[in-house]
């Protein structure tokens, strides 16, 4: 080969590696999930953030995962854990469960803490602790913990027997759910972590891989701007 | 007078009738391309038989990640890529009573055999050091990506998840390729030539060393597009049993290192006490070769533990057992144990070679013997059997063994003692000499700068109370990357330099090395000396998020690495445009060296190295003598003195 | 290989020219490095003085940054002064040798007895500090033998989890907070646990710093003596938000932190009931709270 065909074999490799590179790193960052904004109020001040917990999201890469779906202000489910709340404001939370529930790891979690009144609605009845020994409901399935803001609600579970138990995601409300409803004030500007701290990630030792160490199913950010 | 060994082993012999054996030019003839066919045909068999047998177990109903069809996959993936390779066809015509054709063919002059399964230790070599390269740049960047993400303390470019993966990812491929980094392309290929040997102890499993690392590249990078695995290269059980698939990817991965690391260091011991031409003593072998051998005996006690860890962790994770398991009468303390005990002389693995290198090639640009060649001998030997001692360093505040810690402090700082070795060897070396700063020697100078800050941090760490402060900072990260990366990283640049004529043939431009080193110490000191701050300012390892204050310091560093990063780009543009466009033909011996690799008679050496097994007549390191006779009975031809690298 | 050209001119240098020069200049840098770190930079260490583990490891670290000059700088006039000295200079033969040096016993013998002396040293003071201060605020396992004289101590558990730390109180009912206060000079006892994987408990202005094991209690103490802010944060790499693994304590008047606990034992009152009873490890009940990962014959209710 020529010094000029060389140099023409060099460059042209040159940029195969760099195309090949970006391909990679493109295919790595797999879609990451959308971020879904709190829809507004009637009350100035108040947003709504309406979210469900699955037993199984039954699209994507993990069908069987457990997850959320949030609620957009068409009403549109999108399965993610990314939500964008207005800074300073009271967010009025509805959360469908449709999950089944169990024990808790560390039962200092079954106290509502960090909402406004440091209570819970469940299926409209205030609630300050949520026992997961109780014959109320089927144990705990999942929680809401944020805890930059100091926010902790328990979810019960539905039974897992119960005939329009939703087995794949997004669920509507004519199968087996608990609705919880609480409100909390979101603070400064920033970006908070929330996660589940019921083992909720099936199959994987202590319930804490999976879906909880995933992006979009048990762990997230609220995004407050 | 000259001995000639080719009729009893048939290898090395010249002139052998070309065969259709692993080295054959058949289009369907292995080569890498059969392996890949190979290797993908094992890993959907493996892949199918795991899910076979275990689709049906609650954890892998539950999780939908099935670790059994992961593993099996690699598994059934290694043997078929190496038959595919043709690796395995000597030992099978063997068992099955067909005697395997010992002949070795000439080899050819084009590219294609770089790309098979090869028994001649300079091919080794050089599929090593291209290995290596693409090994060290794909972890590099990697760690770019870490740096992008700790731009800021608070704003996320990549998810949490992501993050962790891409820092085990750069974590683990550093720490399991770069063990080879000297010993596969220098050690492979300059240890033989050093002591005269025209071949290597056990050719097969040298290849064989290679042959693993391009598969555990691939599985280990697989982990990534797998969900990863977000336990770090250490992989602390029950972490590690907590993760997907992308775990098995690391067990593997890892495992298949641990195997090539084991083939290698087994071939070069015995080439050094086996393949030593007559006359070349014990006291007259390169420093080099002490270092090969230090490293060697520590891979072979050491990589084992790591392998039989590896095996526990893959049992736990695929079988269901509970030896890493505490509530099921496991402990997560066993991990730890086993792979420090791996994991420290690990440490060492990268140092050792990293002063081999360096007491080899400063003698040449002094122009002096080597100060205190027993001494030097001796540290490296000191180094290696310490840091069999010191494991328990690692777990200072874990709670285990809390009673053993002054133990475990004496031997830590014990260590500095050979360490300290090398200080003097390299100090006395440069004590009235005359000292050329070439390229290659500018880089050695390097490590001596560099490894100084990594060994006075290494009193801090090993110092209990200040441990207490340290452990798992960002100090105790400054302090290993300068140790490993401006240690071992930057005496493989300085080789590169230096052996490329030998190698290739073709001469690197003392200029552009020039500019390679200066860029690239600046960037590098400018990147990790602030991180021992950042580190003592309270920043823990591996995470995502950290305080407000620290991030300026955490964006200088950044800045820092990139231009690091393009130092090392400007190497890699400037290396291969040099290598496969200018092509400057090497002149005869550029650096003046007595070692024996340069008396061969052409660069790159022949087939069988020299003509005839020399006779070695003194050491290697007598510059300074001018009653010393020539280091064999070869003669050596020096009409061109050393134009290179003299500064004028 | 052709004769090798000697430069005589490298023998016939006088050593100890060299040497005075190498070591004058090197004390006197020394002298002002070493007064530089120990008194300008030497208050300003990490990690402060919040307890006495804290202050004792900054004291440490202010002792070896202090010997680590003389170190230092040693190596780099020893380095830059060869460089200068002895490089080969344009015109001169490249090749030619310089003094035929292979060893000094003197030079080396020296470099070994006083490399093993520093060493040996710096073990025999790090022990000491290790053992006097009772752990030097280090993880000590689960039964220690170095502790501190009082018995009278607050004891905290300090419970990891993925991805939270929570603290119980024995003293206190046997409250679990999810905040650390912790009252001005008082000795206390960490005795730090996780539920799950490893993580480490680091108060890092407080000098504290214990793995936290699976069932298993890793005990380490300190002794506040001043108020102020602290962070805790995750010091072993337990997965995804381990780096969001952290949160503040304070350390106020012993008054104030009564008053704080006494209402937090009150607002706790109903979960306290609920968590089981006080004890220095903490196994969860394997009914549920498994995973499933383990298969249902020791695991009855895996499914959730």
């Amino acid at each position: 080969m020529s010094k000029g065909a060389r140099a023409g074999a060099v460059i042209v490799s040159f940029f195969a590696v760099i195309g090949l590179l970006v391909w990679a790193v493109v295919g790595y960052l797999r879609t990451s999930p959308p971020t879904v904004s709190a829809s507004t109020s009637s009350t100035p001040g108040v947003v709504n953030l309406t979210m469900q917990t699955d037993g199984a999201v039954g699209v994507g890469p993990h069908p069987n995962w457990v997850g959320y779906f949030v609620q957009d202000a068409n009403g549109g489910w999108h399965q993610t854990t990314l939500i964008q709340l207005p800074a300073n404001s009271d967010i009025h939370v509805t959360l469908y469960e449709y999950d089944s529930g169990g024990t808790l790891r560390n039962n200092v979690w079954s106290q509502v803490e960090g909402t406004v009144g440091n209570v819970a609605y469940v299926n409209g009845v205030a609630e300050s602790i949520v026992n997961p020994n109780t014959s109320t409901g089927n144990g705990i399935a999942h929680s809401f913990n944020v805890p930059a803001l100091g926010i902790n609600v328990p979810m019960y579970g539905v039974s897992g027997s119960a005939k329009n138990f939703c087995s794949s995601g997004p669920c509507n409300l004519s199968e087996a759910h608990t609705t919880m409803t609480f409100d909390f004030k979101t603070g400064a500007a920033g970006t908070y972590r929330w996660q589940c701290f019921v083992p909720c990630g099936l199959g994987f030792l202590n319930g804490n891989g999976g879906p909880m160490t995933a992006l979009g199913y048990m762990a997230g950010f609220l995004k407050v701007v | 007078m000259a001995i000639d060994f080719s009729k009893e082993t048939g290898i090395g012999s010249s002139g052998g009738a070309p065969s259709g054996s692993s080295t054959g030019s058949g289009k369907f003839s292995p080569s890498v391309i059969t392996g890949i066919i190979g290797g993908g045909v094992g890993y959907l068999f493996g892949h199918w038989l795991g899910n076979a047998i275990a689709s049906g177990y609650q954890q892998v109903s539950g999780s939908g990640s099935n670790d059994v069809a992961t593993l099996l996959g690699y598994l059934f993936a290694t043997v078929g890529w190496f038959i595919g390779l043709g690796a395995l066809n000597y030992p099978l015509k063997k068992m099955l009573g067909i005697d395997p054709d010992f002949s070795e063919p000439e080899l050819g002059k084009g590219m294609s055999k770089y790309f098979k399964y090869t028994v001649d230790h300079k091919i080794v070599g050089v599929q090593y050091l291209f290995g290596m390269l693409v090994y060290f740049f794909t972890a590099g960047l990697l760690a770019l990506a870490i740096r992008t993400e700790l731009l800021s303390p608070t704003t996320h470019l990549w998810g949490p998840d992501t993050y962790i993966e891409i820092v085990g990812e750069h974590g683990t491929m550093m720490m399991m390729m770069m063990t080879s980094v000297i010993l596969g392309p220098f050690g492979n290929y300059m240890i033989p030539l050093m002591i005269g040997s025209k071949r290597v102890a056990f050719p097969r499993l040298e290849a064989m060393s290679f042959w693993f690392t391009p598969l555990s590249y691939f599985i280990l990078l697989s982990a990534l597009w797998q969900g990863g695995f977000q336990s770090g290269w250490t992989s602390y059980a029950p972490l590690s049993l907590q993760q997907g698939v992308g775990q098995d990817a690391y067990i593997f991965g890892f495992g298949l290192q641990g195997l090539s690391m084991v083939c290698a260091s087994t071939n070069i011991v015995a080439t050094i006490i086996n393949y030593r031409a007559p006359g070349m003593t014990w006291s007259r072998l390169p420093i080099l070769g002490w270092s090969m051998i230090s490293l060697g005996f520590t891979m072979i006690l050491s990589i084992p533990v790591l392998i039989d860890g590896l095996y526990v962790l893959a049992l736990d994770r695929s079988a269901q057992t509970a030896m890493l398991y505490d509530a099921h009468g496991g402990s997560s303390f066993l991990w730890e144990n086993l792979f420090w005990f791996f994991g420290h002389p690990e440490v060492y693995l990268l140092a050792i070679p990293g002063f081999g290198v360096v007491a080899e090639i400063i003698p040449v640009f002094a122009r002096k013997p080597v100060f205190g060649y027993k001494t030097s001998a001796a540290g490296m030997i000191g180094l290696a059997i310490l840091s069999f001692f010191v494991w328990q360093h690692h777990l200072f505040q874990s709670g285990m063994n809390p009673d053993m810690r002054p133990l475990f402090m004496l031997t830590t700082e014990l260590i500095s003692i050979p360490t300290g070795f090398i200080y003097l060897v390299g100090m006395g070396t440069l004590w009235k000499a005359r000292i050329r700063l070439t390229g290659p020697m500018l880089f050695m100078l390097g490590v001596y700068f560099n490894f100084l800050f990594g060994g006075l941090t290494g009193v801090y760490v090993s110092d209990v109370p200040i441990n207490v402060t340290v452990h798992g900072s960002f100090f105790v990260m400054a302090h290993f990357h300068y140790t490993i990366m401006g240690g071992v990283i930057f005496a493989f640049f300085g080789a590169i330099y230096y052996w490329t004529p030998l190698v290739t043939g073709y001469q690197l431009s003392e200029k552009l090395a020039k500019i390679h080193f200066w860029s690239m110490i600046i960037a590098f000191n400018s990147t990790f000396l602030p991180l021992f701050a950042v580190g003592l300012l309270g920043q823990p390892r591996r995470v995502f998020e950290y305080a407000h204050r620290l991030q300026h310091l955490n964006q200088w560093v950044s800045i820092s690495s990139y231009v690091l990063g393009l130092s090392l780009m400007f190497f890699v543009v400037t290396f291969i445009w040099q290598l496969a466009v200018t092509r400057k033909p090497a002149v005869r011996n550029p650096w003046g060296s007595r070692s024996l690799e340069w008396a061969v008679d052409s660069y790159p050496p022949p087939q069988h190295n020299f003509r005839q097994v020399p006779v070695v007549l003194a050491g290697p390191y007598e510059y300074a003598d001018p009653d010393a006779l020539p280091i064999a009975d070869i003669v050596m031809e020096n009409k061109d003195r050393a134009p290179v690298g003299v500064d004028r | 290989m052709s004769k090798v050209v000697l430069d005589e001119s490298r023998s016939d240098e006088s050593t100890k020219g060299h040497i005075s020069k190498i070591l004058i200049s090197w004390a006197v840098a020394s002298i002002i490095g070493m007064s530089l770190v120990w008194f300008v930079l030497g208050p300003h260490l990490p990690p402060g003085t919040m307890t006495d583990q804290a202050a004792g490891q900054q004291f440490d670290i202010k002792f070896v940054s202090t010997l680590a000059v003389p170190v230092l700088f040693f190596v780099w006039f020893f380095f830059g002064y060869s460089i200068m000295k002895w490089r080969v200079r344009p015109g001169e033969d490249p090749l030619a040798g310089g003094a035929n040096i292979r060893g000094n016993s003197k030079a080396q013998g020296t470099w070994y007895i006083l490399t093993t002396v520093i060493v040996l040293g710096m073990a025999v003071y790090g022990t000491y500090f290790l053992v006097v201060p009772a752990g030097a605020g280090g993880g000590e396992g689960a039964s220690p033998i170095w502790t501190p004289a009082t018995k009278n101590m607050l004891q905290v558990q300090v419970i990891a989890q993925q991805w939270r730390f929570t603290y119980r109180w024995p003293q206190f009912g046997g409250m679990e907070t999810t905040s650390l206060e912790l009252p001005l000079n008082t000795e206390i006892q960490f005795n730090v646990t996780s539920l799950d994987v490893i993580h480490d408990f680091w108060a890092y202005q407080l000098g504290v710093k214990a793995d936290a094991n699976p069932d298993y209690n890793n005990i380490a103490f300190a002794k506040t003596q001043q108020t102020g802010r602290f962070v805790v944060r995750c010091d072993e790499l337990c997965g995804i938000w381990h780096g969001a693994m952290y949160n503040y304590g304070n350390v106020v008047s012993q008054s104030q932190f009564q008053t704080w606990a006494t209402n937090m034992e009150k607002q706790n009152a109903a979960v306290t009931k609920l968590l089981p009873k006080y004890a220095t490890t903490y196994t969860p009940s394997y009914s549920g709270a498994g995973g499933g990962y383990y298969n249902t014959a020791t695991d009855p209710n895996a499914s959730l």
